[in-house]
């Protein structure tokens, strides 16, 4: 992974000390309100329900093991022993104190970690596919970019004051694991018919208030053109994109005004006069940053090794785990296994302090010192022999970790709604453990497949409910809460935004909801076919009927 | 006379900014005096401007197209941008492409929401000269330059970004 040189560590300790004194100036009323909130936000800093959350950074998923150690000392020392997993692939602390962050972020750059523009207007953390580098479709490995796109977005004095957040995702795989095309900037990394590495540009994905799947601005970027281009779109978007109104701020709103034809123009107008300029990488730039993300020195291993097929043989539940929680890699007698942070019972994406040295202890042990988060809001062990599978498995399971669905419904992706952030609608995370239970059958859970579950408290759509298979969406009806629900959202390379089925729900009808969704979809289903094509084929109207019936 | 910080230095300042009145009204301007005049007013009468025996710069509020002084920014001694909010980051495009892409070298100014914490940004994109918002301390804003001693960026300050330093270094 990335290894900071002096210059990373420097502009990181002077940001903390920029943020030190900033702190200090607004807790002696020299910087008001309305100037420290901005300041705060770039710098990770909400103000919620109880305290200030702290988002960290965890630059397109990456984290060491010393980095997880570090994040489960810092949750011990400075919050309740906690952190949440986000699904940019950050992490957050719920309970700090204001005047104790400056602290926490002198932690973290001890460990080449921050909390820069994880908020605010700006350029937000670049995210990526969670097993970029391992993934057996991979096509190109694209976290050199994401480096290198990391140090342009960082500080930059030109974008510092956007109209609204941005978002960049870059994906490199056969499928798109990285939700790049609900993102303000997806980026492929293809190869053209020439066999040259570059970019397909997609511009104005979206979710929150106004969900839009994002168009492709430029079917081809060459590689060295990266950065002057992404200067020219957010260029565009500095100058032209809204202010007067928050909600229609984001670029997509400007990409759908000015269509995405006179959009790609006017950014192509801008980029002539910076293509090739001093920005414009050079093979061995792309050489250095791609130095860092080498493959470890696996060992040469049988694929399916005797002891690891026998174990799967003789042990139904160990069989389980492995079909849902581990992925193929692309080095024989290696997988990737995805520790579940969906245990019924505990809020989704919630990672204790012990969970965090665990998980860092089996990095070192198993694999090569490295974790990832993904943005299904778990954590991904990249490189594990097969043989170790079983041992894994089992500890796993004693740290609460080896909830075997991944993938399932159960395994909801769900911001922490109303009983933390001060935007929510409605609460989240109790609705989703009433889910959770009313699916706790395992056999039944596995039969259903592969099912996306999203729920966001609120239209933000932190929780991205519109390309869930199923969406859960918290709104407030009178002062109550009341949950709408969409059908047949994907992420993926065919994203699509899903559509409400009809009135919402009470609290304690969501479960109840669910449930009458899923008979529809038993009884439907053709043979292996999982609920998102089912919902694709028969289409919203039995599921609304038998949902919305009158009881006779 | 106010003061202003000019190249890192707190100076006397001897230019007003023309702006209209509570009633929208534009106050006359006396001969002599240096004014910073609203980029409308300069394009639709330039040579009466220019005439004038005090001198005569331009400011650009967030929304103004810099492409509209092209081929016209030698001679003038001054531009400035507003910054009505400071959260309004268009100046910081209308900074560079004035520096980039236009070319120009006189005086680029800084007025309206502008304090210490926006120095750095500020001079990274081209500015030089910075009006600071009244209650904010003009001589602790001096400190602003100094809040980061590199970047990663290509800047008018340091064109060359650093990825590519740091492979030449190499």
């Amino acid at each position: 992974m990335y290894r900071y040189d002096e210059i990373d560590h420097r502009i990181v300790r002077e940001r903390v000390e920029q943020f030190r004194d900033q702190t200090r100036r607004y807790l002696a009323g020299e910087l008001s309100e309305d100037e420290f909130r901005p300041l705060r936000l770039m710098n990770g800093l909400y103000v919620q329900r109880h305290a200030p959350m702290l988002r960290v950074a965890i630059p397109y998923g990456h984290l060491s093991s010393v980095q997880l150690r570090k994040l489960a000392g810092i949750a011990r020392t400075y919050d309740r022993g906690y952190g949440h997993l986000t699904t940019r692939q950050n992490i957050q602390f719920n309970w700090p104190e204001l005047s104790r962050v400056p602290d926490i972020l002198a932690e973290l750059a001890e460990v080449e970690m921050h909390a820069i523009q994880t908020s605010g207007n700006c350029v937000r953390n670049t995210t990526t596919d969670a097993f970029a580098g391992v993934a057996a479709d991979e096509l190109i490995d694209p976290r050199a970019y994401c480096e290198i796109i990391r140090q342009w977005s960082t500080l930059h004095p030109e974008f510092a004051f956007l109209p609204r957040k941005f978002k960049i995702a870059v994906s490199g795989s056969v499928q798109d694991r990285a939700a790049s095309q609900v993102h303000d900037v997806g980026l492929h990394v293809v190869r053209n018919e020439a066999g040259e590495v570059g970019f397909k540009v997609i511009v104005g994905g979206g979710l929150g208030r106004t969900p839009m799947v994002g168009e492709v601005v430029k079917a081809f970027l060459p590689t060295r053109h990266l950065l002057t281009y992404l200067d020219a779109v957010l260029r565009v978007y500095n100058r032209f994109g809204r202010r007067d109104n928050k909600y229609k701020a984001r670029i997509k709103i400007l990409v759908k005004a000015m269509t995405v034809e006179a959009f790609a123009a006017k950014v192509e107008d801008e980029w002539t006069h910076l293509k090739d300029g001093p920005a414009t990488l050079r093979d061995e730039d792309v050489a250095h940053y791609a130095s860092f993300f080498t493959a470890p020195a696996y060992d040469v291993l049988p694929a399916n090794p005797v002891e690891f097929a026998a174990r799967l043989a003789e042990d139904a539940a160990f069989s389980r785990w492995v079909a849902r929680n581990t992925r193929e890699h692309r080095q024989p007698g290696y997988r990737s296994v995805v520790l579940s942070l969906k245990k019924t019972g505990v809020p989704p994406g919630d990672i204790t302090a012990e969970q965090m040295e665990a998980a860092a202890d089996w990095a070192d042990r198993f694999g090569y010192g490295e974790l990832r988060v993904a943005h299904e809001q778990n954590l991904i062990l990249p490189d594990v022999r097969e043989r170790d599978l079983f041992e894994l498995w089992q500890l796993a399971k004693a740290q609460g970790f080896a909830t075997p669905n991944i993938g399932l419904l159960t395994d909801i992706i769900c911001c922490p709604g109303g009983d933390f952030c001060s935007l929510a609608n409605a609460r989240s995370i109790p609705v989703a453990e009433a889910i959770q239970r009313t699916f706790d059958d395992l056999d039944y859970l596995f039969d259903l497949g592969d099912i996306d579950c999203n729920f966001s408290g609120c239209m933000n759509a932190c929780g991205h409910h519109h390309i869930g298979n199923i969406g859960i969406l918290g709104v407030d009806k009178n002062g109550e809460e009341w949950y709408q629900i969409t059908l047949g959202g994907s992420q993926g390379s065919h994203t699509t935004i899903g559509k409400v089925i009809g009135p919402s729900f009470a609290q304690a009808d969501v479960p109840v909801a669910f449930q009458k969704i899923m008979s529809v979809f038993v009884e439907q289903r053709l043979q292996g076919e999982p609920f998102i094509d089912t919902v694709r084929r028969i289409g919203l109207d039995p599921f609304k009927e038998r949902v919305y019936a009158k009881h006779h | 006379m106010r003061s202003i910080i000019k190249q890192g230095q707190v100076v006397a300042d001897s230019w007003s900014v023309l702006r209209p009145d509570e009633e929208g009204v534009w106050p006359a301007v006396a001969d002599d005096v240096d004014v910073i005049v609203p980029l409308s007013m300069w394009l639709s009468d330039k040579a009466a401007w220019q005439e004038r025996a005090g001198k005569t710069g331009v400011w650009l509020a967030p929304d103004d197209d810099p492409a509209a002084l092209a081929g016209q920014l030698t001679g003038l001694p001054l531009i400035a941008v507003d910054f009505p909010a400071f959260t309004d980051g268009r100046g910081y495009s209308i900074g560079r492409l004035l520096r980039e892409r236009y070319g120009y070298q006189g005086e680029l100014r800084a007025l309206g929401d502008v304090w210490s914490d926006l120095l750095h940004y500020l001079w990274q994109v081209g500015f030089d000269a910075f009006e600071i918002k009244d209650g904010k301390g003009i001589d602790s804003a001096l400190n602003g330059y100094h809040t980061f001693t590199e970047r990663y960026q290509a800047t008018h300050r340091e064109p060359v970004p650093l990825f590519r330093r740091r492979v030449t270094l190499v």
